[in-house]
């Protein structure tokens, strides 16, 4: 009787040992919050080229991540790349109409991410609406391409 | 000539014995598979069922967390040394924490629980049949799937997935002691890269997932073959070697295809 005591608790203990496993996994690894996912705030922006951009990618606003990237597809109208971005529910109404995208690089071989940056004028993007201001991917090659044929000329 | 034809047929029929043979005994697995994981543990055998859970995981934990913890300190060894190359050590988190909970700690986990548990269970359940306990369970009106197969069963499916997540987590901490405590790396590059590409479903979901359908194929191929032996002790010693062979390599092929399915468009 006190041996299968031992015994049960041993496996009461392992299987608690999985469920805070999953939990640390949960919080600490993959950095998932407690709170309900926050709503977001959607705004579409299109680039002529978004180099190496993927899905879920960063989107900062002075440095700070204020969301994610939804999605990437080629937009056939315009043939180009349209890029839905999902941002804090708190920026909404917040952004200037001219407000600019441009897609960086963390260092020199970085990922790829997009920062946003506010303008001045007084009307607000709201949700869906389009950025028109953007700056495309920066891709090595074209401006090593640059750099060689400027050579060549000179 | 006449022989030499006589001699090419038997040979054909052999092989077709040989296929007809394998093809029989999967079938047979598969019927024994299906009548006893029905044997879903109940009241009564809640007890059988707690004393496999026991047996096979809580007894696996010493071997899966220590191979973790040095899994997880060479990655982090292994993986500095190539990311400083190339400046990029801040890296080292997500790259530990991607490549242990993707792929190396459902396939080293299963791989060990084979050796560590696929083993004893196939040995045991074959000892039971060579000295006919299982034929006597049939005489006195206990059906042996039930009583001694399916808690097996259910212990292993239940088992290696929380196996495998002590796996990943010890091997993170060893990659966080030996990349931040012992080489350098920032602690908050360490986990924040780590927080930044590694997703809950994708990632950790997709490695319970493989890691599930990894104790299923290990324990059934364990019990079944424990089950299915010539009941003597050079096929007992034969059914123990085919079990980590088998499952081995049904471990190791399975993951290449669960994988393509899963990161394959990533």
């Amino acid at each position: 009787m006190k041996r299968s005591k031992t015994m049960e608790f041993g496996v009461g203990l392992f299987m608690l040992a999985g469920i805070l496993g999953l939990v640390f996994l949960g919080l600490r690894v993959s950095g998932m919050t407690l709170s309900a996912p926050s709503d977001t705030f959607r705004l579409e922006a299109n680039f002529a080229n978004i180099g190496s951009l993927k899905p879920r990618a960063r989107v900062t606003m002075a440095g700070v991540t204020v969301g994610r990237v939804e999605a990437i597809e080629l937009d056939t109208e315009w043939y180009d790349a349209r890029v839905v971005l999902s941002l804090n529910s708190e920026l909404a109404g917040q952004l200037s109409q001219d407000t600019t995208a441009a897609i960086l690089t963390a260092g020199l071989l970085g990922e790829q991410y997009i920062g946003l940056s506010v303008g001045g004028a007084p009307e607000v993007l709201a949700e869906g609406d389009v950025i028109r201001d953007t700056q495309s991917a920066l891709v090595l090659e074209e401006l090593i391409q640059q750099f060689v044929s400027n050579m060549v000329t000179n | 000539m006449q022989s030499n034809v006589k001699h090419a047929i038997s040979h054909v029929a052999q092989l077709g014995r040989k296929g007809c043979d394998a093809l029989e005994s999967l079938g047979r697995a598969g019927v024994f598979l299906a009548q006893s994981a029905v044997g879903v543990p109940s009241r009564e055998g809640w007890s059988l069922w707690l004393r496999q859970v026991h047996f096979v995981g809580v007894l696996s934990l010493a071997i899966v967390l220590v191979s973790g913890l040095f899994i997880g300190m060479v990655l982090a060894l292994q993986g500095y040394t190539i990311l400083v190359d190339f400046g990029a050590e801040q890296a080292l988190g997500q790259m530990v924490a991607l490549s242990l909970l993707r792929e190396l700690a459902p396939v080293v986990a299963a791989l060990l629980f084979a050796g560590r548990a696929g083993s004893a269970l196939t040995a045991e359940i074959g000892l039971m049949k060579a000295t006919e306990q299982l034929t006597s369970m049939e005489m006195i009106g206990v059906d042996p799937l039930r009583r001694v197969v399916a808690p097996r069963l259910w212990a292993g499916f239940i088992s290696l997935p929380i196996l495998t997540v002590g796996f990943s987590v010890v091997g993170i901490w060893g990659g966080y002691l030996v990349g931040v405590e012992w080489l350098g790396v920032f602690e908050g590059s360490y986990w924040s890269n780590m927080q930044a590409s590694v997703s809950f479903v994708n990632d950790i979901g997709n490695g319970i997932i493989k890691s599930l359908v990894f104790a299923v194929v290990v324990t059934w191929i364990a019990v079944f073959q424990g089950y299915d032996l010539v009941p003597t002790s050079e096929g007992i010693s034969r059914a123990t070697t085919r079990t980590v062979v088998y499952s081995s390599l049904a471990v190791l092929g399975l993951d290449f295809v669960l994988t393509a399915v899963m990161f394959g468009g990533l």
